[in-house]
């Protein structure tokens, strides 16, 4: 823990960010998407505990830990959604889900 | 004393308030006795408080009571507080004792109407409201009592809702009424602006001193306060209402649109006596007005059809003579008359009603006929109305009452022959159509069925009328007949005593000819109408022109569609398309085409609404990275 370089771990976080980003904007399948989502999740909780690190404070890990909590929490609720569109429109793709456009 | 003074309102305020939010639950057997019975105690409180007044009348000439600070402003102070001096005395007795008999004629009357508690719960709540007004010590308290009968009138002339006809006559009676309020209202900002006191005691000790008389301001506080007489009153020009008023249940014309609510303005005027002394001009206004409506009401009285209508425009005529009374000065003449004629005239609307219902809602005279046998009450009370009402000499009360009028009418200090000839033409008019009235619907051969013929619960009201309409004019004599001045002494505690011009002709003679002219009438009518000929007004074209004009009420609601409601409709139409109009409609257009536009981005692409939250969220980290 000694010799660490904290704009190393940043640089890796805002690369699985911006990977989650691009898998959100460009994957049509809306399951991909919602892992996507948990990468930039990660990416997130990965800079706090980064920045935890650095200042020797325990928050960063705290914070890390509502994020886990958090994802946990919001998965359950979007699976359990995604089971239902799968249901009512047998397909998985967001091109096709458009019924709520004016 | 004092303290009972709360209770003649409280107790129909009670009625009302039971009757509204419980009566769909009450029985029809509860609903009149709580109806009735809360305006029949009311009407013994009144009767045991006007003893007490008249044994022994206290000091300040008034019992008051003062109930609670209702609101205060800047320098305004309004209270709820009630004062019965003696002119109050007098409507209060009429409007409680007549009230009385009226709610418990209605309680045979409606008994077979669905919404028998809305009646009286509307009835009761006029009579609280008709209380306050006349017992009000202020004027702010005098107006929402002048507005709850307003508003007490329309709900009952539009009773029978579901006819339009019914609902566009409450509509017409609460619009043009308003006129009146309108101008009433701004003559008590007037008044308060200039005396700073809406007090009616302080009012009437502070004016003299401070307008001087004949003034522009006395002048105009003193008209608008008497438009607004006017417009509750019928007079002209604003008379239009009350003849399509009678649209209303029967007992509801006997009480609010003759006995009570029309003479409010009678009672204005009366109560702002000093205020009008102080302005001539209003004075000869208002006895001008009154003369003009009592003639051309009355001339309108003698071509109606309708048996509601011919007594509506009849109200309207002697509702006139209250207002010449006032006009020339002969305060008490005015107030008798109001006294006398609120009980022959409640009579003949009640009697009125008691024929529609028995012959199965027929108003058209000319179908009636023959009820001499078949309705003997009926016959003998409604003879005794309509005698008081062509004021038949000695024996009737209208007589006394009348007469009155008719002397001051020439011979008080602002009387003149003009007025008096215009009274007596009246006078002749009203004996000639009491007579057609009483031939036509009583006289001849019977020519629709008679139904089931009215209860106890109907006579003995009509008795009780009869009775009072025939002798109530007992306690004031002509000065030359016995001389006996109970009312008027009464009355002039609180009201002026009527100038008599210098060297006045002889009463005797103007009595006569008062005698000679309704005698007159009644053969004239008798001659008419008793072998049901009638004036042939249809026969020749010059004629039956005439009777077309008197029949539409001088055609005053023709004159009023085309000379205010066509120009109104009019501009309102033109004035949809203003330049104001444009500017709004523009800011609403101009909202529409926004809305278009920005709702081509809800195009339901889930990835395109992430794009737009980075692009938001890029937006903003870029704003605090420069700022």
């Amino acid at each position: 823990m000694s010799s660490f370089n904290v704009s190393t771990v940043l640089i890796v976080a805002s690369i699985l960010f911006v990977l989650g980003l691009i898998g959100v904007l460009t994957r049509k399948n809306i399951i991909f998407m919602l892992i996507s989502v948990e990468i930039m999740l990660n990416a997130a909780g990965l800079a706090f505990v980064a920045a935890g690190a650095k200042w020797q404070q325990p928050d960063g890990q705290v914070m890390f830990l509502f994020i886990l909590a958090m994802a946990a929490a919001e998965v359950s609720v979007a699976l359990a959604m995604v089971l239902q569109i799968y249901h009512q429109h047998k397909t998985m793709d967001v091109e096709e889900l458009k019924e709520l456009k004016d | 004393m004092d303290q009972l003074l709360a209770y003649i309102i409280a107790l129909p305020l009670a009625g009302f308030l039971v009757l509204s939010m419980a009566g769909r639950q009450l029985t029809a057997k509860v609903i009149p006795w709580i109806g009735a019975g809360t305006i029949s105690i009311a009407a013994i409180i009144t009767i045991f408080l006007g003893i007490q007044f008249l044994q022994s009348p206290p000091a300040s000439g008034a019992y008051q009571q003062l109930l609670w600070q209702w609101f205060s402003a800047g320098n305004l102070s309004v209270s709820f507080s009630l004062r019965m001096d003696a002119l109050s005395l007098v409507f209060v007795f009429i409007i409680t004792f007549v009230g009385a008999l009226i709610h418990i004629y209605s309680a045979a009357f409606m008994r077979h109407d669905r919404d028998y508690a809305r009646f009286f719960a509307s009835m009761n709540l006029f009579v609280c409201s008709m209380l306050m007004l006349v017992m009000a010590d202020n004027l702010v308290l005098l107006y929402l009592g002048w507005e709850g009968v307003g508003l007490c009138s329309y709900l009952l002339i539009g009773f029978w809702y579901e006819t339009p006809a019914n609902c566009r006559a409450a509509n017409k009676a609460f619009i043009i009424t308003r006129i009146g309020d309108t101008a009433m209202l701004i003559g008590l900002f007037l008044l308060f602006k200039e005396l700073g006191t809406l007090n009616i005691v302080e009012i009437l000790q502070q004016a003299p001193q401070y307008f001087t008389s004949g003034s522009a301001n006395s002048n105009l506080i003193a008209l608008l306060l008497l438009g607004g007489g006017i417009g509750k009153s019928a007079q002209l020009p604003l008379q239009t209402w009350l003849p399509d008023a009678m649209a209303g249940p029967s007992p509801v014309s006997a009480l609010i649109h003759a006995a009570t609510m029309v003479t409010a303005g009678v009672y204005l005027i009366a109560r702002m006596h000093v205020l009008f002394q102080l302005s001539p001009l209003a004075m000869t206004i208002t006895a001008l007005i009154g003369a003009l409506t009592l003639f051309m009401a009355g001339c309108s009285a003698m071509v109606q059809t309708d048996i509601k209508r011919i007594l509506a425009y009849s109200t309207i005529s002697q509702i006139g003579y209250m207002f010449l009374a006032l006009g020339v000065g002969a305060w008490s003449a005015g107030i008798f008359h109001f006294f006398t004629h609120a009980f022959f005239k409640a009579l003949l609307f009640l009697a009125a009603g008691a024929v529609i219902e028995t012959l199965h809602h027929e108003h058209n005279i000319f179908n009636m006929g023959g009820l001499r046998k078949k309705m003997p009450v009926v016959f003998y009370t409604f003879l005794a109305g309509t005698a008081a009402l062509a004021a038949l000499p000695l024996v009737t009360a209208g007589f006394f009452s009348k007469d009155l009028i008719l002397w001051y009418a020439f011979s008080a200090a602002n009387g003149n022959a003009f007025l008096w000839i215009l009274a007596l033409a009246g006078a002749f008019i009203t004996a000639l159509y009491s007579t057609r009235l009483i031939l036509v619907v009583f006289g001849g051969e019977p020519k629709t069925h008679i139904g089931e013929l009215p209860g106890q619960l109907m006579t003995v009201p009509l008795i009780i009328l009869a009775f009072f309409s025939l002798t109530a004019g007992f306690i004031e004599w002509p000065h030359n007949l016995l001389h006996l001045t109970w009312f008027s002494d009464h009355v002039q505690r609180v009201l002026p005593a009527t100038i008599v011009q210098d060297n006045p002709p002889s009463e005797f003679i103007f009595q006569t000819i008062a005698a000679v002219i309704t005698l007159a009438g009644i053969y004239g009518g008798y001659g008419l109408y008793y072998h049901k000929s009638g004036v042939r007004w249809q026969q020749s074209p010059f004629l039956s022109v005439i009777h077309n004009f008197l029949f539409n009420g001088w055609k005053f609601d023709q004159l009023y569609e085309v000379a205010l409601v066509k120009p109104f409709v009019y501009i309102a139409r033109i004035s949809k398309a203003d330049v104001f109009d444009r500017v709004y409609n523009g800011i609403a257009q101009g909202n529409l085409k926004l809305n278009r536009l920005l709702s081509v981005s809800q195009n339901g692409s889930l990835r395109w609404y992430i794009a737009g939250v980075l692009i938001g969220i890029l937006f903003i980290i870029t704003l605090q990275l420069l700022s």
